[in-house]
């Protein structure tokens, strides 16, 4: 196997609280390959975002590093494109000028802009909406608008943070086929974070579970079901099969030694 | 509900047969009913010699007297120029400064307790100070109108800046953006809500401080008018003086406020 496109190495992350620290991540290690769809369930609190804002630069390790391509992460960089759950779309500006918000940033001329934020707008589908402000969008066509400007650019990686979490489920379905869809066809890396269960075996080449108090990893499932995957996988059998594995490592963790709220002293 | 009702009122709750048929003629006519109600009020109370005040009537033939002599308009025009002198003074002094104590923590701790122990200080108060430093020509009634518009404006902006949604930051961030594209690209423009609600707040302070400044000192202006009618106990030039201080205060309100429509109509629910 060739190197990890990313990798998590033993990174943990301590939260001061007044004279506690809280130990949110313990010792998190954890490889990606290049252009493997890896989905993060686990309860809520086991440092799911945490993890991902770590590997994203927004938040820096107590302990520990990320190495993306071989190099420690320093800071938020547009080879990691980031989708958070709140959208977080820049709502004074219209969908294009989301979508080409980075291109911007980064001194594209105006031309080539308009060049690659058709394409993307065209993507996900909101072709119609380009000139629309986020606060006429529903909520999929404003995680959609939030998708096409991560992608804008040009990631080699995608962090998703419960992209889908305000979707309601048959939007939610739509959305998941659409990203599987563009993965197949661009074959980023992508870090993608769920509550739910359906989706993290649906989407995932593996399935990594988390465990809270402290924060870690729990168990890793592979997902060996072939892309691409339609609702006759969803419903198959041996999708039900890997599907009630997940669930039973997410919902039937042996509580820990020092369960409830353990705290380190600093 | 009576019978005849075409389409049911939109949106509230209405009881009345009453109350719903007024709910649908348009807020103007309402809003002039309640003002010719409020001048018919007036009427009455004055005519029953309750108090002894002049009529509506009387103010109106004032007002009318006043502007044809063109001594109303020379009086607004004077306060008016205080007034935006001032304020506009104090609003570009305050959004920049605002700015600097929401983004830097040093800049927040080195200005911020001068901005707090003068906002403990009501702007008339300095009027002694300012007329004896300032001698008593325009400046020490601008100085004042400055100082009051840009202390209210001051903490609504970097209050704005501080309420900065962070997901937005983050957003810019992982875009590529540094801290020096985010603050005129996202922390401005996230910010515009708020330091337009200090716009607001610091023109009605500046309008207020402007009218008792006039009456300490000055040769012109709305507040200098009621003060030499005081003299004369000439009711109605008060009466008028009165009107047109909160007339042009709404005005100048209103247009904040479109202003404020324009430049926020992307907010979720403005
Ligand atoms: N800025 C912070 N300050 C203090 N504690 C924090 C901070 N951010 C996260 N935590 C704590 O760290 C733990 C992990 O948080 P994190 O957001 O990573 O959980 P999560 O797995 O993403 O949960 P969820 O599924 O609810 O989003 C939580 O107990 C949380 O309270
Ligand atoms: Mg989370």
């Amino acid at each position: 196997m060739s190197d990890p496109k990313i990798s998590f190495r033993a990174v943990s992350r301590r939260f001061e609280a007044g004279e506690r620290s809280f130990l949110a991540l313990d010792s998190f290690s954890l490889d990606i390959a290049d252009g493997e769809f890896v989905t993060v369930v686990g309860p809520s609190g086991c440092g799911k975002s945490t993890a991902m804002n770590i590997a994203a630069g927004l938040l820096a390790p107590s302990d520990g590093e990320v190495l993306v391509d071989g190099r420690p992460v320093q800071g938020p960089g547009p080879d990691r494109g980031v989708i958070f759950q709140q959208y977080a779309l820049f709502p004074w500006l219209t969908v294009r000028q989301n979508v080409e918000f980075g291109l911007q940033v980064a001194g594209m001329s105006k031309a080539e802009r308009r060049r690659v934020s058709d394409r993307f707008i065209e993507l996900v589908g909101l072709a119609d909406f380009a000139d629309a402000l986020p606060k006429t969008l529903s909520g999929g066509m404003k995680q959609r608008c939030a998708i096409a400007r991560a992608y804008a650019v040009d990631p080699t990686m995608l962090l998703m943070d419960e992209p889908f979490g305000a979707l309601d489920a048959l939007t939610r379905v739509v959305m998941q086929d659409q990203l599987l869809v563009t993965w197949g066809r661009e074959r980023r890396t992508v870090m993608f974070i769920t509550h739910d269960v359906d989706e993290a075996v649906y989407l995932a080449n593996r399935v990594v579970i988390m465990a809270t108090r402290p924060g870690r990893l729990y168990e890793i499932v592979a997902v060996d079901l072939p892309y691409p995957r339609s609702e006759e996988i969803r419903l198959s059998p041996e999708f039900a099969t890997i599907r009630n594995r997940v669930w039973h490592a997410v919902y039937h963790q042996p509580k820990s030694e020092t369960s409830s709220d353990r705290r380190e002293d600093p | 509900m009576s019978g005849s009702t075409v389409r049911p009122p939109a949106g509230r709750r209405e009881r009345g047969g009453l109350s719903s048929r007024l709910s649908k003629l348009p807020p103007i006519v309402l809003n002039m009913a309640a003002f010719l109600v409020g001048i018919a009020i007036w009427e009455l109370v004055v005519s029953t010699g309750a108090v002894v005040l002049p009529g509506p009537a009387a103010v109106f033939w004032r007002g009318v007297e006043l502007v044809q002599t063109g001594q109303l308009p020379l009086d607004v025009l004077a306060s008016l120029k205080r007034v935006l002198m001032g304020f506009t003074l104090g609003v570009a002094l305050a959004v920049p400064i605002g700015f600097l104590m929401g983004w830097y923590g040093i800049a927040r701790s080195l200005i911020e307790p001068y901005i707090q122990f003068f906002r403990m200080i009501p702007p008339l108060a300095v009027i002694p100070l300012a007329i004896v430093t300032m001698g008593i020509d325009e400046t020490p009634k601008v100085f004042v109108i400055f100082l009051a518009s840009f202390l209210s404006s001051v903490i609504a902006t970097y209050q704005g800046v501080l309420s900065v949604d962070a997901t937005l930051i983050n957003a810019a961030r992982v875009l590529g953006a540094s801290d020096a594209m985010i603050f005129p690209r996202v922390v401005v423009p996230a910010s515009v809500p708020f330091i337009l609600v200090g716009v607001r707040i610091g023109l009605g302070s500046a309008w207020a401080t402007v009218v008792a400044a006039e009456l300490i000192a000055a040769q012109r202006g709305l507040g200098f008018r009621m003060q030499q009618a005081q003299l004369y106990y000439d009711l109605p030039t008060i009466f008028v003086s009165l009107v047109t201080i909160g007339l042009l205060g709404l005005i100048m309100d209103r247009i904040v406020q479109m202003i404020d429509r324009r430049l926020t109509s992307w907010q979720e629910r403005a």
